[in-house]
């Protein structure tokens, strides 16, 4: 029997001891990268809080509802810009949500097999369109057609309605809350129909098998098999829209109007946390208006982290049953 | 009308709207493409590449300024992401499956993907610019990089885990250390899945204008310097857009144009490459 000699084992132990430690350096060198994108996150909650600082001192929590902002006082406060970005976004998701599932059912149950994929393809090109070009589409086409052949008749057809007449309050002039929600509404609609696509295609097929077996219609089988299976990925996917909502500036910042108060009206020009400090913050005064306008930025921070993280875990726990 | 004919029409209906839903979604991508191209192609012109950003009031003039700025923050930008951003996702697909620590860092990253933009553009403004006493095209840099390291991570991680265990398997078996098997095993097989994160990345931040108003802010004339303000399509194109200027307007929809044309063909190009793929 031949036994390795020393000379021959050393060598080898060597090798593998120079592995272990280039693996160790190469476990360690990854991670440090990973690190980047939790240190960026944990960054910018710290620097948006210590440039907002002056602002949170001087007004403490009532800057949420003080409904206020004027630069010659120096008076500052967010709830002008919370109100546009939330209705805007909620109303934005009343159009949005009933399309998109419109789209998701029909790319996953009735649409031709072969036409599926560029169907698809095309809403997805839909999310690919650069905001920008949502924005000045948006101001430069929609605005003035919704001004001169929408505003008027449902001011003509909903106006005079006790209670829900004064939405449809003012003057047409195109831009305004509720032309900045329809733009908002077409931008987010192909992320929450992406979503709902994908968590309807988990559905197991002997699911919806036996339903069509016993004699189910395609809408009973959407209503009573797919949804209440993919509920909760489905909620994941409007709550990632409405994320995307509330954060999205240009589109939303050439149509909304750009004015710091809150009217009941939805024909009124508003603002919204985004396009206030896209308006204002090249030009803020150094002092109380810039560090208000970086406690809009940690509102709006906090806000979009909230949704999307309850966006996130619902839409990971609906993928993640596949297959149960 | 009998419980049958009732169901046959609440079905009819349903799918109806699901169609209408349909072509909605289609007929506004068509109505914005298609205004983007008949404004963008009358505003096109030799003079939209060799003249610089007009003068408030003059004739004329091009985006030759905003596009090589453009070009350059785009350039340093995916030069700072596609690193940090590829080896980021190395570390979830490795390490991911065992990590507490990866898996939180995933869900980070999923969160970052949709974060408002516009804050991190006051983020880059509060660390870099007031910090270093200006606005400038390394900073713009800097912004988007952010943004785009996550698109970057996330693709890098879900096609490395497309690779088949077997593959990973056969390298250790042969003795090959878990780098050596990650880089020059795992990483080769997907290489072109990791191009086309990087390209999507790419993409996603070439139209992003919120994170650029605070950080590379814009320059009127031809510069390469990427210390100073530095001129870019997107912030010009929302400062032309909004002018009360007719030539102005004009140069905006040729700046969308042009964006729109780089985004689209990189997203089309990427899923033709892929399809090519899938039956070989």
């Amino acid at each position: 029997m031949n036994t390795p000699s020393p000379a021959v084992i050393d060598p080898q132990m060597a090798r593998i001891r120079t592995f272990r430690l280039q693996d160790m350096l190469f476990h360690r060198t990854t991670q440090v990268f990973a690190l980047v994108v939790l240190l960026a996150l944990v960054g910018i909650l710290i620097s948006l809080t210590i440039e907002a600082w002056p602002s949170l001192v001087k007004f403490g929590p009532e800057f949420l509802w003080t409904n206020i902002w004027s630069v010659p006082d120096d008076e500052y406060g967010a709830l002008a810009a919370i109100y546009g970005t939330v209705v805007t976004s909620v109303l934005a998701l009343l159009i949005a949500v009933p399309i998109s599932f419109g789209i998701a059912l029909f790319l996953t149950e009735t649409c031709p097999v072969w036409l599926r994929r560029p169907l698809g393809t095309a809403i997805e090109l839909l999310a690919g369109v650069p905001s920008i070009v949502y924005g000045i589409w948006g101001l430069f086409i929609f605005a003035p057609l919704f001004a001169e052949y929408i505003q008027p008749p449902l001011q003509a057809w909903l106006g005079d309605v006790p209670v829900i007449g004064g939405w449809f309050a003012g003057p047409p002039i195109g831009v305004g809350i509720l032309t900045a929600s329809i733009v908002l509404s077409l931008m987010v609609i192909p992320f929450i129909a992406s979503v709902m696509r994908d968590v309807f295609e988990t559905v197991p097929p002997v699911l919806k098998e036996s339903a069509y077996g016993i004699g189910c219609t395609t809408w009973e089988v959407v209503r009573n098999i797919v949804l209440p299976y993919t509920r909760v990925g489905v909620i994941g996917g409007i709550m990632l829209g409405l994320g995307r909502a509330l954060g999205e500036t240009m589109a939303v910042t050439f149509v909304i109007g750009n004015a710091n108060r809150i009217v009941g009206s939805l024909f009124a020009p508003g603002t919204s946390i985004a396009s206030t400090l896209a308006n204002e913050f090249g030009e803020a005064d150094p002092g109380l208006h810039i560090a208000s306008l970086f406690a809009l930025g940690l509102i709006l921070f906090v806000l979009s982290f909230v949704v999307l993280a309850i966006s996130r875990w619902l839409i990971a726990r609906s993928v993640g049953k596949e297959g149960v | 009308m009998n419980l049958y004919s009732r169901r046959l029409w609440t079905n009819r209906i349903g799918i109806a709207l699901s169609m209408f839903a349909m072509a909605l979604g289609l007929v506004a991508l068509m109505w914005i493409l298609w205004t983007l191209f008949s404004k963008g192609f009358a505003a096109l012109s030799l003079d939209l590449f060799t003249q610089d950003t007009p003068a408030p009031g003059s004739e004329g003039g091009g985006l030759r300024n905003a596009i090589v700025g453009s070009g350059l923050i785009l350039f340093f930008s995916m030069l700072i992401s596609t690193p940090i951003g590829i080896l980021a996702g190395i570390y979830l697909a490795e390490y991911g499956r065992i990590s507490k620590f990866a898996a939180f860092t995933r869900f980070m990253t999923d969160i970052m993907l949709s974060a408002p933009s516009i804050v991190i553009g006051l983020f880059v403004y509060a660390l870099f610019v007031a910090t270093t006493g200006g606005f400038s095209g390394w900073a713009g840099s800097l912004a988007l990089a952010l943004i785009a390291i996550p698109v970057v991570v996330r693709t890098t991680e879900n096609m490395l885990k497309l690779v088949p265990p077997s593959l990973r398997e056969a390298a250790f078996a042969i003795g090959a250390p878990r780098w050596q098997v990650s880089l020059k095993v795992t990483l080769r097989a997907v290489k072109s899945g990791v191009v086309t994160g990087v390209l999507l990345a790419m993409a996603r931040i070439t139209g992003e204008t919120a994170p650029l108003l605070f950080t590379a802010l814009n320059n009127q004339f031809f510069s390469t310097d990427m210390g100073s303000p530095m001129g870019n399509l997107p912030v010009v194109i929302y400062q032309f857009a909004l002018s009360p200027y007719d030539n102005w307007v004009n140069l905006a929809w040729g700046g969308a144009l042009l964006i729109a044309l780089v985004v689209l063909a990189v997203n089309i190009g990427v899923r033709i490459a892929f399809r090519n793929k899938d039956k070989p």
